[in-house]
Formats: structure tokens, C-alpha cells, sequence
């Protein structure tokens, strides 16, 4: 049973967003990172690069697996995780702890197409 | 990381010589011969020169001979032993192609050479266009493609070439199986057009109706539908003159992926399905070796009117060392050989599948063509799963199948045994896999730590990817 | 009826096979293939032929073919094999494996994929090496492709005009498809013109690379001072295509500040054989590695605590990203791999340099001696390696038929002039020969 996290918002395309005021931090649920596998890499954006709802802006390959990253809002990247250039398992060992990118929200009405913990959970099931 | 093999387990062969050739050279060493330099001055400029030499190894003759004799040894060929990897046609690599692909003759052509000077290279591309035309129901061929890969990207620029000619601009989709490998849907990238798929129905075949609904969708969108027949579950589409005909009324061409062209050697040829162009895989179905990942050749044929539209994607007639080995092939096999390939290819894929039905779990139960795929053991109880199968094959001394792929099974084994393999061979086979299937109920252990017996055992892929050491400098350095 | 040996199946055994299987015939097995379409009959083919007759067709079309002495380069050039080479080749478990993608039986292949990685890795003067690839054609569209990827939204890519013409050609192929655009930089007085380039940087759009060859088509080795360094101004890579062989002895493209080096690895000994197969290379920087196409082969450790080899970063590779692959390459060239691995082992660091060397010193006789004739002059003076370029005070063709008609392979005809390549396999007398017709 893959770990869904009450209080965050997630896409189809299995990322998360957890919301602070007016910025966001985005990664790949718990479900995202079993089907992958051992990440041994982690493609980000540079700061101050644009994210578009819906658009890729990065990727995680693992060994049998690589996963474009989809952005669920649209916004300006401030920070990257890079811890994550030396120790990608992180996002094997917690993907909710081990967040990818930290954007500043433009829009924050498109939270509003993302899926809550329970709607994700029951699509996981499917 | 390891400097030197070093273990209680390793190989014999590994422990004495699996240095890498940078670990046995020594300074002053040497193992060429040229003839003097007897022109005089001529100094090369130091600004032209880079500043330290390219750190190359330094050994005598015998060390290099030796070391990658043992090197080697270390592998595993069709002539070593079976070699059932679905969708590769590993068949026997006659050796009269080789003698014929070493002669001087050829092997001493510059491709500049004009062409009254090279009557015979020409004419051998044009006695193997004619063969393969005759084999394929096709009009023409184009060499220039270097594999499979390649002559896919090649049919598709063809393809491409031929709707812009006409104006029609709007084609930028190739409809495609859901059981195509991933060669399919990259080559169609690299061409600049986007893949759609259609489903397979419930016997693993092409659904109608899916096709029929994506054509109504995207009817003038359409640049050409791309399939291989038999499929990649080894099984014969027997509608395609059908698809053949919703694809051609909405104005897209039928593309043939010549990697299951096997069986069909004797039985039909893509032309007659209705296939307007198809690449062949000359080290696939024409026996030229896989040499460890190459050289192959993926020659494009195409039907009457398309020729005109073939691309320039290498200089000159691809790789014509192959083309010369599959020449002798249809030589050797002549007329009335040549059209049992396709029978006893398909006899062997079958006899495999009834012998093995009953331990592994067949999806598909029917007649296949010259390959099929199981989706792992039938007794999964264990936890063994189609890689630990894979991994103990190898300690019984045969290669393993392909495995996870096609990726419509989760723990897909897709075998092909190829018309070159006696009964003995495939009884041999059926024997082990059988001895596997029930190791994994008694000693299920034993199998999912294999394998035990080769000269290395399971690889740390993880760590390679994560951390990627892919010379000797890098090695070096890290140290 | 199917007594043949390639196939082993007696009569008995297909009875036996045919019960396994439930059917009657072999015929049966092809229920399914609708009967408008199936194939009957025979093929019109020739009949069938023993090895003997085998041998006698091939003997009758090598004999048409024209051995001459080569003279000839633009890209493949008449290097010496050493023996051992095809010896080792011909060994079944190199020859007759796939692709290593089972490690355990594989190392051999592995292994030696390892050490050709490290080998062009050092001629090139670059960080990564991949497996190889085709040719040093489509090398040079994968790099161009490479460019236009790791760029994100930048499509056109710069092209010396001293490239050669058939890696040109196949450039426009993909780059047509591509919907990338190609940009000529243009020479003068026979190398790529610096102040053109920097103008075209500055003032275009979307540059995502900058391609130039080493030696350039007229064999001229460029001095790219300052290439680099404005193509870095400007966040385009720097892509150099030069002769695997030469770099022995050149300045590398790693010294030059390239982010890619490709080209063709034919120049270390292996055999013209009318155009392939030959092997490409490609090489970048660190930084580029995960955005390199084609197979590479890593260092791990197995379970067994041994070193061992394993085709890593695969993630990238077309049968997994399948659309979203950096390209859609499957095989690389790996036997050929073999050959210029075994080859830089036999030749080394210093046979390597003696050969290029060889061929400098025999080229430049070559020229000295055309140029006393007073019937060449070189088209540019600029300094070249192995491969000049010449115009006559005469009719080309007529020259070219002389040469062939004496047994020589007089150089390749570029548009009005002669491109005359020497290679350490051309002896002074085959030169001087040379000469005397020329001079006729």
C-alpha cells in the first residue's frame, strides 16, 4: 500500500505538491517512487526557470525506468533539492521528506484540478 | 571499488587474466611492426600537435592475443550454445559467409572507386536487391541503413518524404501496436512524427475496432501505420489485409518491421500483405552475426513509385561487409532451401510451446509463428520470477530468452529457437526449464540468487547507473 | 525434402514434432495466414549451391573488381590491418554473441566495450566515451541532434562549410526531419572564417551548436583559437569531427574546449571494404553524459565482490524512454568496437604516432613532389596532415583516367581539383610512380 499523505495535492501523473503560503514544494508520491525502482539520477530545472501546469521540467531515471517529471502548477523554481545530486535513494527512502523543487505559485486556483489525498489514493487503486 | 578480481568464487579465467589491456601494459613495450620512414624531414609542427600523448597501453604481440582470447571465454555465441532471445533470430552465422566477406577483392575497395572500376561490388548489390525483392514482394531496396534501428528511421523518412512531396503536410502520426518494441516509437521521434497506439484485443492481435476508431479520428493525420507480422508475441496478424486497407483508404502507407521476418521465409511476403515499405535486419533473418551488438545492416525495401523518396542517411551502401555474408546465405540456400526456413522455425517455436505449457503460463494459447512468450512460471507461489529464471538458464549453459519485453505481460519469456536447432537441442532445453520451473518450488532460494556457475555473478546495476565509471582514467581517479 | 545442412530435422524427428504439436502437416502451422496472400511455389531465385560453386560466383565478381593503389581519402583511408586483428575477430564468442545485455555471460564484450571507451576517450581528449556508433556520418547527426536536446528550445545548429560533403549530406537527412536548422559558417581561403562565426552567433537565434571537422575536407588542420570560447558566449556546444587516427598526433578536441567529439574510427586499420562496416565515435564532457546517445558500458561489482562490467544508464535508451529517447540507436557497432580496441592495443601510444606520422611525412613528399612538376599548385596555403588539396594545369578527368589506367586510385575529384590522401601504407615508390604519371 503506497503512502498517501493527508494536506497535499496530487496529480495524475503522480507528483505532489505540498502548499506554504504562496510557494510549493514538488516531488514524486510514494507510489511514483516503488514503480521506479533504485532512483540513481535526478534531472532538475535550474532556479529562476519557468514551470507550466501540466509541462515537463524534469525527469528521475532509476536503472529499468525514466519518468519525465510533469509540474502540477505553474510558477518560478526557487530552490532544488540538491541533496539529491549526491543521494538520489533519498527519494526512495522518503519521497514526501525529499521534496525535488520548491516554485513560487502564480496561479494558486489550479490546486484546485489536483486530486486530495483521498481521490489519489482511490486512483492509485485502480 | 575493486582494483583486481579477488574472490573465493570467481572463475579461474577471471582471477588470472581479467585485467583490464591498460593494467598489463609497461612502458617500452611493443607489439606492431611498421617499415621505416624513409621520406626525409618532414617534422610535424609542435603547434599542430596535442600537448601529451593519448595514454594507450604498451604490450608485446602475445599479450594482446592472449588477453582477449581469454577475454573471450568469458562470452557466450550461437556456436557456444542455444540461444532462444525472442524477436534476435540468433541462427547459425555460416562460415563460407565469412571466407566470402574477407576476399581482397572487396575488402580492398575504396568507396570513391569509380564506378567501372568496381563492376563486381555493384553487382552484387544489385543480385541481392533482386533477391530481396523476390523475397519480399517489393520493387526496390536501399542499403544505406546500418541496422534494423537505422532502416527504421530510414522507412519512416521515406514515408515522410513521400507525403511532402505531394503537399500533404498534415501527416505527423505513425499508429502503432501496443506490443511494438522501442525501437518503433523512437525511430518515429527521431523522423519528427508522433506515435498513437492501438490496442490488442484479447488474442494478442491488432483490435479492429480500436483501429478503426484512431483512423476516424485522425484519418488525414495520418502518415503510416508501422507493425511487424508475425507480432511481438510471435503471432500472425490474419486481418492485415484488412488494416492494410483502412490505412491505405485514409491515405497513410504500411509500414513492415522486418525483425519477425523469419517465419515468414516460405509462407508469405510482406508485399502481398499490402506493406508498402519495410526495413529487413540482415544479421537477424539473413544470418549475418550479431558480432556482440553489431555490425548488422537493415537494408529498406519499398513497392513500385516510393524508390524516389529513399534518403541520404550514410554516404555510400551501408555496411556492404554484411550485405556480402547475406548474399552467400540466399546463395547457399538457393530456391529450394530457402523456403523451408520459415516451417521449421515455426515447427520448433511450437514444439517448445506444447512441451512447456503446462509449468509456464501460456497467455495466449494458439499456433504461434516462429517465436512466443509466456508470462513466467505458472506456480508463482515462490516468488521466482522471470529474471531468476533467466539468471539459472545460465548456469545450465544456455542463453537466456528475451525477458520483460513485450511489455503487455508483467513477467514476460519470449523464446525463439530458430529452424537451425536439432530436437536433441530443444528437448535439452524443454529438460531445464522444466528442472527450473521445479527448483523454484523446492529450492526456490537456489534460483533467485543465480547464477552460481558463470563467471561473474548477479551485476550491482544500481550502482553502475547511480555512479557511472565508464573508463580507465575515471577508474584511475577514483581510487 | 529438407535434407539440407543447415537444418537437422529428419523425417522421424518432424513426425515425432508434428504429434507434440497436434497437427498433421507442416503446412498446418500456417492455418491462419489467409490463402490470397499465402506464398506458394517457389521463388525465383538461383538454385541452390554448394560451397564450391559459392566460392566460384564470388571469385567471378571480385575479378571485375579493380584493385588499385589508393591515393584516395575524404574520410576512409588505406591504413594498415595487422594480423592479429582479424584473427580475433573471427573467434565465435565475439563474432557469433548479442548485445551483452546478460552481464553474467557477457564480460568478454563488456570488457572490451569498457577499454574502447577509455581508448577514444584518451585520442579524443574527453571526459565519456559511449559504446559507438554506425559510422562517423551519423555520429555527426546524433551530435547534432545531441545539441539541438540539451539545448531545450534552441533548433539550429552551425556548420563549417570545410565540412565534408557526404557528413553534410547526412546531416540535412535528419535535420530536414528534425525540423532542425541548418546554418552554414563559411570559409575563407580554405578554413572556417572565425569573424563569420562570431558574427552568426551574435546576431542569430537559437543556436544550440557549432560543428566543425579536423583535419577539414581539404585536409587542412584549422586552428579553432577562440572557437570554443565564442561558442560558450553564447551557450552553444562546440562539436569537432575529426580523423580517429590523427588524433594521435593533433591537438584533441578536448584541448580545443569541444563538449563533443565525434567521427569515424575506420582510420584505425580497418579495411575500406566499399564503405562499411566502419565504427563511429562519440565523446563528451562529463557534464553531457546522460544526454549522449547510443550504449555505454559501466565498471560495478558483482555478488561476488569481483569486478565486473554492465551496460549502464540504459534508462535513456529506446527501448525503455522508447518516444522520449535521446535517439532511437539499438546496436552499436561492437565487433568493429573490437577491432579499433585491439588495434589502439596492438599499434599503442607509440605505433599510433609513428603511423600518423608516416602519413604526414608521405603526403607532404607527395605534394612537394606534385608541385615540382609545375603542373599543381595547392588550392590553399594552409597547413594540412595527410590529405591535400591540388588544382592542374590540365583536364582532371583525363588525369584521373591516366591514373586509373596505370593502377592507381588517383586521389578523390572535388570540384575542380584533386584531394590526394597518403597513408603510412604508401611506399616511396609507389609515390614516385605516382608522380611520373601525374607528370606525363
Amino acid at each position: 500500500m503506497a503512502k498517501v499523505i493527508e494536506g497535499l495535492y496530487y496529480s495524475e501523473s503522480h507528483e505532489y505538491i505540498r502548499v506554504e503560503g504562496d510557494y510549493g514544494f514538488i516531488g514524486i508520491t510514494d507510489y511514483a517512487q516503488n514503480a521506479l525502482g533504485n532512483v540513481v539520477y535526478v534531472d532538475m530545472p535550474d532556479v529562476d526557470d519557468e514551470v507550466s501546469a501540466g509541462e515537463e521540467f524534469g525527469a528521475v531515471e532509476s536503472v529499468k525506468a525514466a519518468s519525465d517529471l510533469m509540474s502540477p502548477v505553474t510558477g518560478v523554481v526557487i530552490e532544488v533539492n540538491e541533496a539529491l545530486d549526491d543521494q538520489p535513494e533519498l527519494v526512495n527512502q522518503d519521497a514526501y521528506e525529499n521534496w525535488i523543487i520548491k516554485v513560487s505559485l502564480s496561479d494558486k486556483s489550479e490546486l484546485d484540478s489536483l486530486m486530495d489525498a483521498k481521490a489519489y489514493a482511490a486512483f492509485c487503486e485502480k | 571499488m575493486i582494483a583486481t578480481p579477488h574472490s573465493d568464487h570467481g572463475s579461474e579465467n577471471n582471477r588470472l587474466y581479467g585485467n583490464l589491456i591498460f593494467e598489463l601494459s609497461k612502458e617500452g613495450r611493443k607489439g606492431y611492426s611498421l617499415p621505416r620512414n624513409n621520406f626525409g624531414g618532414y617534422e610535424i609542427p609542435a603547434e599542430m600537435q596535442r600537448a601529451t600523448d593519448a595514454e594507450l597501453p604498451e604490450c608485446d604481440e602475445l599479450t594482446v592475443v592472449r588477453h582477449y582470447t581469454n577475454l573471450s571465454n568469458n562470452n557466450f555465441g550461437v556456436d557456444t550454445g542455444f540461444y532462444p532471445l525472442g524477436s534476435c533470430t540468433m541462427k547459425y552465422n555460416p562460415k563460407i559467409n565469412e571466407e566470402m566477406a574477407a576476399q581482397p577483392q572487396f575488402q580492398n575497395l575504396h568507396p570513391k572507386q569509380p564506378a567501372d572500376t568496381v563492376k563486381g561490388a555493384l553487382a552484387l548489390v544489385s543480385l541481392l536487391e533482386i533477391s530481396l525483392c523476390e523475397l519480399t514482394g517489393l520493387a526496390h531496396f536501399t542499403f544505406k541503413p546500418y541496422a534494423g534501428a537505422h532502416g527504421e528511421l530510414t522507412g519512416l523518412m521515406t514515408i515522410d518524404n513521400y507525403h511532402r512531396s505531394r503537399g500533404d503536410m498534415a501527416r505527423r502520426k505513425v499508429i502503432v501496436p501496443d506490443s511494438a518494441h522501442g525501437t518503433n516509437p523512437a525511430s518515429a521521434a527521431v523522423c519528427g512524427l508522433e506515435i498513437i497506439e492501438v490496442k490488442s484485443d484479447a488474442r494478442g492481435l491488432v483490435d479492429l475496432a480500436d483501429l478503426e476508431r484512431l483512423v476516424e479520428l485522425e484519418g488525414p493525420n495520418i502518415a503510416a501505420m508501422m507493425m511487424t507480422n508475425p507480432n511481438t508475441l510471435g503471432l500472425f496478424e490474419t486481418r492485415i489485409p484488412e488494416i492494410a486497407k483502412l490505412i491505405h483508404d485514409c491515405g497513410g502507407l504500411m509500414y513492415y518491421d522486418g525483425a519477425n521476418l523469419n517465419p515468414m521465409l516460405g509462407a508469405c511476403r510482406p508485399g502481398d500483405m499490402g506493406f508498402d515499405v519495410m526495413h529487413i535486419n540482415l544479421h537477424k533473418t539473413f544470418s549475418t552475426p550479431h558480432g556482440g551488438g553489431g555490425p548488422g545492416a537493415g537494408p529498406v525495401g519499398v513497392r513500385e513509385g516510393l524508390q524516389a523518396f529513399f534518403p541520404e542517411v550514410s554516404p555510400y551502401f551501408g555496411n556492404f561487409g554484411v550485405m556480402m555474408r547475406a548474399y552467400a546465405y540466399i546463395l547457399s540456400l538457393g530456391r529450394e532451401q530457402i523456403k523451408n526456413v520459415g516451417p521449421l522455425a515455426t515447427l520448433n517455436a511450437n514444439y517448445i510451446k506444447e512441451s512447456l505449457k503446462d509449468v509456464y503460463e501460456l497467455p495466449i494459447d494458439t499456433v504461434c509463428c516462429h517465436e512466443f512468450v509466456f508470462d513466467g512460471l505458472k506456480d508463482k507461489s515462490t516468488g521466482v520470477t522471470t529474471m531468476d529464471v533467466a539468471k539459472r538458464l545460465l548456469d545450465y549453459g544456455y542463453h537466456a530468452p528475451t525477458i520483460y519485453f513485450p511489455l503487455l505481460f508483467h513477467e514476460s519469456l519470449m523464446i525463439e529457437p530458430t529452424e537451425n536447432e536439432s530436437k536433441e537441442t530443444l528437448d535439452g532445453f524443454i529438460a531445464v526449464m522444466r528442472k527450473i520451473a521445479e527448483e523454484a518450488k523446492t529450492n526456490p532460494d537456489e534460483v533467485k540468487s543465480a547464477p552460481h556457475t558463470t563467471p561473474i555473478g548477479r551485476v550491482d546495476d544500481v550502482l553502475a547507473a547511480k555512479h557511472p565509471v565508464v573508463t580507465y582514467r575515471q577508474m584511475k581517479d577514483e581510487i | 525434402m529438407m535434407n539440407y545442412k543447415y537444418f537437422p530435422h529428419t523425417d522421424e524427428n518432424l513426425k515425432t514434432m508434428l504429434a507434440t504439436v497436434g497437427i498433421n502437416s507442416i503446412d498446418a502451422l500456417y492455418a491462419q495466414i489467409p490463402d490470397s496472400i499465402r506464398f506458394k511455389g517457389d521463388y525465383r531465385l538461383p538454385s541452390e549451391m554448394s560451397e564450391m560453386e559459392v566460392r566460384e560466383t564470388f571469385e567471378k565478381l571480385g575479378s571485375q573488381n579493380e584493385q588499385l593503389t589508393c591515393f584516395a581519402g575524404y574520410g576512409v583511408y588505406d591504413h594498415y590491418t595487422p594480423s592479429v586483428i582479424p584473427q580475433l575477430l573471427q573467434r565465435s564468442e565475439f563474432l557469433t554473441s548479442y548485445t551483452p545485455y546478460q552481464a553474467e555471460i557477457s564480460q568478454g564484450t563488456l570488457h572490451y566495450i569498457f577499454e574502447y571507451q577509455s581508448m577514444m576517450a584518451e585520442l579524443t581528449g574527453m571526459d565519456i566515451s559511449n559504446a559507438s556508433m554506425y559510422d562517423g556520418t551519423t555520429a555527426a547527426a546524433e551530435a547534432m541532434m545531441m545539441a539541438v536536446a540539451a539545448g531545450k528550445k534552441q533548433n539550429k545548429v552551425l556548420v563549417s562549410e570545410t565540412l565534408n560533403g557526404d557528413t553534410r549530406k547526412v546531416l540535412d537527412t535528419y535535420a530536414l526531419h528534425q525540423g532542425i536548422e541548418l546554418v552554414t559558417i563559411p570559409a575563407k581561403d580554405g578554413v572556417t572564417d572565425l569573424s563569420a562565426l562570431t558574427s552568426q552567433l551574435s546576431t542569430l537565434e537559437g543556436i544550440a551548436g557549432v560543428m566543425v571537422q579536423q583535419p577539414n575536407v581539404y585536409g587542412i588542420v584549422e586552428d579553432f583559437t577562440g572557437f570554443a570560447e565564442a561558442c560558450h558566449e553564447h551557450k552553444a556546444l562546440f562539436i569537432m569531427d575529426s580523423v580517429a587516427a590523427d588524433l594521435a598526433i593533433l591537438k584533441t578536441p578536448g584541448e580545443w574546449g569541444a563538449d563533443i567529439a565525434v567521427g569515424d574510427g575506420q582510420s584505425l586499420g580497418i579495411p575500406m571494404q566499399f564503405g562499411g562496416p566502419y565504427v563511429g565515435y562519440m565523446c563528451c564532457t562529463e557534464k553531457l553524459i546522460r544526454k549522449m546517445p547510443g550504449r555505454i558500458v559501466g565498471m560495478t561489482k558483482d555478488n561476488r565482490d569481483q569486478r565486473a562490467f554492465v551496460l549502464t544508464l540504459q534508462a535513456r535508451e529506446q527501448h525503455i524512454r522508447r518516444q522520449k529517447a535521446t535517439s532511437n540507436i539499438c546496436s552499436n557497432q561492437s565487433l568493429m568496437a573490437l577491432f579499433v580496441t585491439i588495434y589502439c592495443s596492438l599499434m599503442g601510444k607509440q605505433g599510433l604516432k609513428e603511423a600518423a606520422q608516416m602519413s604526414y611525412a608521405g603526403a607532404h613528399y607527395l605534394c612537394d613532389k606534385l608541385l615540382a612538376t609545375g603542373m599543381f599548385h595547392l588550392a590553399y596555403d594552409k597547413p594540412f596532415f595527410n590529405e591535400f588539396y591540388v588544382k592542374y594545369d590540365g583536364d582532371v578527368d583525363t588525369l584521373y583516367q591516366r591514373f586509373i589506367g596505370a593502377g592507381f586510385l588517383g586521389g578523390v575529384k572535388l570540384d575542380d581539383g584533386i584531394l590526394f590522401a597518403v597513408t603510412e601504407k604508401r611506399t616511396k615508390e609507389e609515390i614516385d610512380n605516382l608522380v611520373k604519371i601525374a607528370a606525363l
